[in-house]
């Protein structure tokens, strides 16, 4: 077999962020403690230049590449650009909080970009194995990230139950995957879309890989039952990890269904989307339900996590182009949400103290009117409050499963944010009308300030023109 | 040219957002000029879109900007369809736009006179007030450009909205705060009825564009609906008379008139702009706009002729008694939709756009000599205490005597040319009520020319009737409050000896306003024009100007002559015809009626469903029920998450289990 | 000749003592890192029956990759199991319950 040098060109970005992570391992050995902040700017102007390479490089018709291990399409152009983006805007909000707790190290910004780099394999892959190695290249950063405040008992709590359960759910897809590989002899994606279509329903040994390969997906993204690392690891990591965490991987949990499930077991569609209703509808229930009882902010957004993911799995249990580009919007805007939301939550922890308890926003509003009308942005968008963006998200995946007739599942979705609607609208309440229990101004550099106005408006725009995103999307699955 | 249309939607906007959001650090300096370089720009990109329709034959433009979103076939866009309609109507609302703007500099300049000390609301009220006024040029501009049923909301809503907050800009006073609200509930009546016609439309037509939905109008024209029963009523009817039901809320016909009066506690600027030129005839406009729909359905067009007429006299009376020198406008105003009203009604839509055009200029004009009134006044609204002003305010007085000539219709002035062929076409009309709408028409000539009047020699002629004090500070106005005073005085003079030609007889409308052959009354009229002169001196012979004659001669009369000899004379005149003043005072009633027989119904209704359904079943069992079976089931639900690492193993096990019996095994 | 459903079995059956071993076992934590291995273990055991079987070498390379990151895996669990018994001076499962709810 040739090897034949064009073909890295695809995969530059995928390098260019080996490379970065690499220097930042490299350049941090050289580096006095008062100057640590030069991480900090190789990474996020580094992650630019991802972006910018992915813009440059993508585009046109899909390419595979690297013996058919490696694919770039629309869709991986897309997340993966998004992916760096939210990336960025992950570290720009965790300078000043990390500085604070001295974990502002060059291991931070190598484990992060690590865990950027196995989304993005996740994004691009075209075979199991290269799926699978992305994500437990995701995996195995994040599992070190959350116990990254090493004096933390809760920290190193979380990470043990994440760690754990995280193996299993990789034990688990990766039983899965074994069980397809017998069923199919393949491994690479094209080749066992053709055996399935082939084989038809009748093998009950891919039906049976199915279900671990769905448990696989459905534990990255966090869905009952498979959710229960979820709130314990908000809550228990530092929030700037947590903010990293729940925004980027739901993305490539998102890329990493469609490859396995579409790309792959696409044949399968009428099994897994049974699957899915039942995931969905658990999670919606669950996540929305248990979020009111929580007192713990970090412990809420897990739920409402848990409840997001469900509208996400509804555009895909519609299995048309159609509803898998609602999914991929939703995916998108829930990222950035996520981020915006912990992002809030980052500026307001100080030197010794940690915003983390829904008392610590009262009274938002009379300490800093502008944040205060950024989260009630980014809440009103996560209820899904016209004429934001989370109200487009829900739109397009309830019209899609609508599409597709199962409008029971629509009904349900809706009574279901109705009553979780409720717990963000109390963040809101608690930002406006009540009165603050501290004073203490909120400072913050000015990059964070600029990005979070970024995106907290970003909610408000793209709900008023949602058509460039959706176009996107829609273009992904043209 | 879509750049063009973009921008002259987008200044007012992006003026209206800096002078709103960054107010406090541009200063008032900043904001004034922001918002009228924005507007300038709009009102200058209109006019050079005009000047492109009237002489260099510019193709209409009729194309989606930007797609919001695509459901069930049913597309919901951005859109601009610029036509000559459109065109005409974007001149009229940017340059009076852009005369209330230079003319609010003057007007607010003490606006912090306006607020109690140190109020939080008054802060940058005058910034404020020109992002106010920019954000409502760019909310009609967005109405009247455009191209989809839905737009066409949005920019309803969004002048709705910026008029709620205009006309309690004065946040402080409450009858600010109550005149607001009133406008609000009673637009309220008339969206509902607006949004439910738009409803009919997206179900019959499955389309909000104008061109698609127009198209397909004649396949509907004898379309039925059931009701109830075998009840059935025409599509187009119902669809129609709901769209004029919101065209009733906008343009302040009755019964759904009342909240325009009282709007009159905004600012003067406001009141000019909104209250007279442009926000009321958005109803005109859309009704102007759907002739495809409307000559389908003479039903409606009764209903709509009937409701303008009707609206037309009797609110014409009610300016008789009023003293607040802004009401009689104000009165004046309703008077005039009517008459426009009426014109589409019959047909001659054309005509009810040509006066909208001459009206526009010529109310602005009245309205802002009115508020230089009230400067030189102190604050004193009330005409009683006036007289004599033509001494100390000349320019003032020319302007405001041009503004009432062209109202009154006097032969040559703009109003002239519109109003008389309104009347003419409304007698040529044959639907039915076109008798009973030629009556009220004409007769209203009169009283329009004796309240107007009235008017005028009460204010400016006269002895003056002001205490010592404002004598004494008594001056004419600023330039910046005078020069668009004369600005709007040249219009209001030639605009209908120019325009009448092209818009009523020539063929600026043709392709633009469809007409039936069986209502073409302007076509019909038109056989009888030649040029200005001959209608000129038609009018002379006809009687709506020996009417309006004798109402000047009376105004003159009573208010000029003998007022000055026997000033008690309207008390004794008010004494004697103590019925008919109750009744025009009380506005017919129909205030007391809404506030007794609809409030005061709707909340008894309201008191005895909520004592017995609200509080207790639905508050008691079902709201807070849910609620708390929501609270209790979250607080068990929790107990799910019990901390131990083999719990969540098992469940993720389970979870396997589950699936794999569901799908592997069954 | 052993058959392909006999490695299949094996397969099925050690994976799900290791799954069995994580919910039962709740006392030391280095007991599901075992078990962790062993459920590895098992889907190696799996794809290497299936590559022989199917004459198609992927899933023994595949088998190389997972052992190669079961490696990663352990060195992170142990680091992990490091700052928790530092932090808490304890590895027993069932005192890892402050979060919860």
């Amino acid at each position: 077999m040739d090897f034949n040098a064009a073909e890295l060109i695809p995969v530059l970005p995928e390098i260019f962020i080996l490379v970065l992570a690499s220097t930042v391992l490299l350049v941090d050995l050289y580096l006095r403690d008062d100057q640590r902040g030069l991480n900090h700017g190789i990474t996020l102007v580094g992650l630019l230049i991802g972006i910018g390479l992915i813009l440059a490089l993508g585009g046109g018709e899909r390419q595979i590449v690297l013996s058919g291990s490696f694919v770039r399409d629309p869709m991986s152009d897309t997340l993966n650009a998004i992916i760096l983006l939210v990336a960025f805007l992950a570290f720009a909000y965790s300078k000043d909080y990390l500085r604070d707790r001295n974990m502002l190290v060059g291991e931070y910004y190598v484990l992060g970009l690590f865990a950027v780099l196995g989304m993005m394999i996740m994004v691009s892959a075209n075979t199991f194995l290269v799926a699978y190695l992305g994500l437990e290249l995701l995996a195995l950063s994040l599992y070190p990230m959350v116990a990254f405040d090493r004096d933390s008992k809760a920290g190193a709590e979380a990470a043990m139950k994440y760690f754990v359960l995280g193996a299993l759910g990789s034990g688990m897809l990766l039983y899965g995957i074994s069980m397809v590989y017998g069923g199919t002899g393949a491994l690479d994606f094209p080749t066992v879309a053709a055996s399935v279509a082939d084989q038809g329903l009748d093998n009950k040994v891919l039906v049976f890989g199915l279900a671990f390969v769905v448990i696989g997906v459905a534990f990255k993204f966090g869905a009952v039952p498979f959710h229960m690392w979820v709130p314990d690891t908000y809550q228990g990591a530092p929030t700037s990890v947590v903010l990293f965490l729940s925004s980027a991987p739901k993305i490539a949990a998102f890329a990493l269904a469609i490859r396995l499930m579409v790309d792959g077991l696409g044949g399968l569609h009428a099994d897994w989307q049974g699957m899915l209703i039942i995931l969905a509808v658990l999670s919606m229930g669950l996540g929305n339900l248990v979020a009111i009882a929580q007192t713990n902010l970090k412990r809420m957004l897990a739920y409402s996590t848990i409840s997001h993911v469900g509208f996400i799995f509804l555009g895909l249990i519609a299995g048309t182009a159609q509803g898998y580009a609602a999914a991929m919007f939703y995916a998108i805007v829930y990222a950035l949400m996520a981020a915006g939301a912990f992002g809030v939550l980052l500026l307001l922890s100080r030197k010794g103290f940690e915003a983390e308890n829904l008392d610590d926003l009262k009274g938002l509003n009379e300490r800093d009117s502008w944040y205060a009308a950024m989260m009630a942005l980014l809440m009103f968008s996560m209820a899904g409050v016209p004429p934001t963006v989370g109200f487009m998200a829900k739109l397009l995946v309830l019209e899609a499963v609508v599409r597709v007739d199962l409008v029971w599942l629509a009904v349900v979705a809706v009574a279901f944010s109705i009553i979780g609607a409720f717990y963000y609208l109390r963040v809101i309440k608690l930002m406006y009308f009540d009165k603050p229990t501290t004073l203490e101004p909120i400072t913050v550099g000015a990059g964070a300030r600029v990005a979070l106005s970024v995106n907290g408006l970003a909610m408000l725009v793209l709900g008023l023109f949602p058509a460039g995103l959706l176009g996107i999307c829609q273009a992904a699955f043209a | 040219m879509e750049n063009v249309y973009l921008t002259i939607v987008l200044a007012p906007l992006l003026g209206s957002i800096i002078a709103g959001f960054f107010g406090g650090s541009i200063g008032r300096a900043g904001a004034r000029w922001v918002t009228i370089i924005g507007v300038g720009i709009s009102t200058l990109l209109s006019l050079y879109v005009l000047k492109l329709f009237i002489f260099d034959d510019q193709p209409v433009f009729n194309q989606a900007i930007y797609t919001w979103m695509v459901t069930d076939g049913i597309s919901f866009e951005i859109g601009f369809l610029v036509d000559k309609l459109t065109a005409l109507m974007i001149a009229v609302v940017t340059f009076v736009s852009l005369m209330v703007h230079i003319y609010t500099i003057g007007y607010m300049a003490d606006d912090e006179h306006n607020w109690p000390k140190d109020s939080l609301a008054g802060r940058n009220s005058y910034q404020r007030f020109f992002s106010y006024i920019s954000l409502f040029t760019f909310s009609m501009l967005m109405l009247v450009m455009s191209n989809n049923f839905l737009q066409l909301f949005f920019g309803w809503e969004a002048v709705g909205l910026v008029s709620y907050l205009l006309i309690g800009f004065w946040s402080t006073r409450e009858s600010a705060i109550f005149a607001n609200l009133k406008a609000f509930l009673v637009n309220r009546v008339g969206d509902f009825g607006f949004i439910l016609g738009i409803a009919a439309i997206g179900m019959y037509f499955s389309s909000m564009d104008y061109a698609e939905v127009f198209a397909k109008a004649p396949e509907l024209a004898d379309a039925r609906m059931p009701v109830w029963g075998d009840t059935t009523w025409s599509v187009m009817t119902v669809i129609c008379v709901l769209l004029f039901i919101g065209a009733m809320g906008k343009s302040a016909q009755v019964p759904l008139h009342v909240w325009l009066p009282d709007s009159m506690e905004g600012p003067t600027p406001i009141s000019a702009l909104i209250h007279a030129a442009t926000m009321v005839t958005a109803g005109i406009f859309m009704v102007a706009r759907m002739s495809p729909l409307y000559e389908l359905s003479e039903a409606a067009l009764t209903f709509v002729m009937v409701i303008g007429a009707t609206t037309a006299f009797f609110m014409g009376l009610v300016g008789l008694v009023q003293n607040d020198i802004k009401r009689v406008v104000a009165y004046s105003t309703l008077s005039q939709l009517g008459y426009m009203i009426t014109a589409l009604g019959a047909s001659a839509y054309a005509a009810g756009i040509f006066h909208l055009m001459t009206h526009a200029f010529f109310k602005a004009l009245l309205f802002l000599a009115a508020g230089s009134v009230i400067i030189a006044m102190h604050h004193n609204q009330d005409i009683r205490h006036m007289g004599g002003l033509r001494r100390y305010m000349p320019i003032t007085w020319i302007t405001a005597l041009v503004g009432s000539l062209a109202l009154i219709g006097f032969p040559g002035f703009s109003g002239f040319f519109s109003k008389d062929a309104i009347i003419e076409a409304v007698a040529l009309s044959r639907v039915s009520g076109a008798g009973y709408a030629t009556l009220l028409l004409t007769l209203g000539v009169f009283i329009t020319a004796l309240y107007s009047f009235r008017m005028y020699f009460l204010v400016f002629h006269g002895r003056g009737r002001m205490d010592e004090h404002t004598r004494h500070h008594l001056h004419e106005s600023p330039p910046v409050v005078w020069v668009p005073l004369v600005l709007l005085a040249i219009p209001s003079v030639i605009i209908g000896w120019i325009a009448i030609e092209p818009l009523l007889f020539g063929d600026w409308f043709k392709d633009v306003i469809y007409v039936a052959p069986e209502h073409a009354v302007l076509a019909q009229l038109g056989e009888h024009y030649h040029g200005q002169w001959g209608f000129i001196l038609h009018g002379l012979v006809a009687w709506p100007f020996w009417l309006a004659m004798a109402g000047l001669g009376l105004a003159a009369y009573v208010y000029w002559y003998l007022h000055a000899r026997r000033p008690q004379l309207e008390d004794e005149l008010r004494e004697r015809f103590a019925w008919a003043y109750r009744v025009l005072d009380r506005k017919y009633g129909f205030d007391d009626f809404n506030q007794t027989v609809l409030a005061g119904g709707s909340r008894g209704l309201g008191e005895t469903l909520w004592s017995a359904g609200d509080r207790k079943l639905i508050d008691g069992w079902i709201v807070n029920g849910s609620a708390r079976a929501v609270g209790w089931f979250a607080q068990r639900a929790r107990h799910l998450q019990t901390g131990y690492l083999y719990h969540y193993a098992i469940a993720m096990i389970l979870g396997l289990v589950v699936l794999l019996a569901l799908f592997v095994a069954l | 000749m052993i058959a392909l459903s006999d490695f299949l079995i094996l397969g099925g059956l050690l994976f799900s003592i290791a799954v069995a071993g994580i919910f039962l076992n709740r006392k030391n934590v280095i007991i599901l890192l075992m078990c962790i291995e062993l459920m590895l273990l098992a889907v190696n055991m799996n794809f290497v029956a299936f590559s022989h079987f199917l004459q198609d070498t992927a899933g023994q390379i595949y088998v190389f990759f997972i052992l190669t990151v079961a490696a990663a895996e352990a060195a992170i669990g142990l680091a992990i199991l490091v700052v928790l018994f530092r932090s808490r001076q304890t590895i027993n499962v069932q005192d890892l319950d402050t979060l919860k709810g």
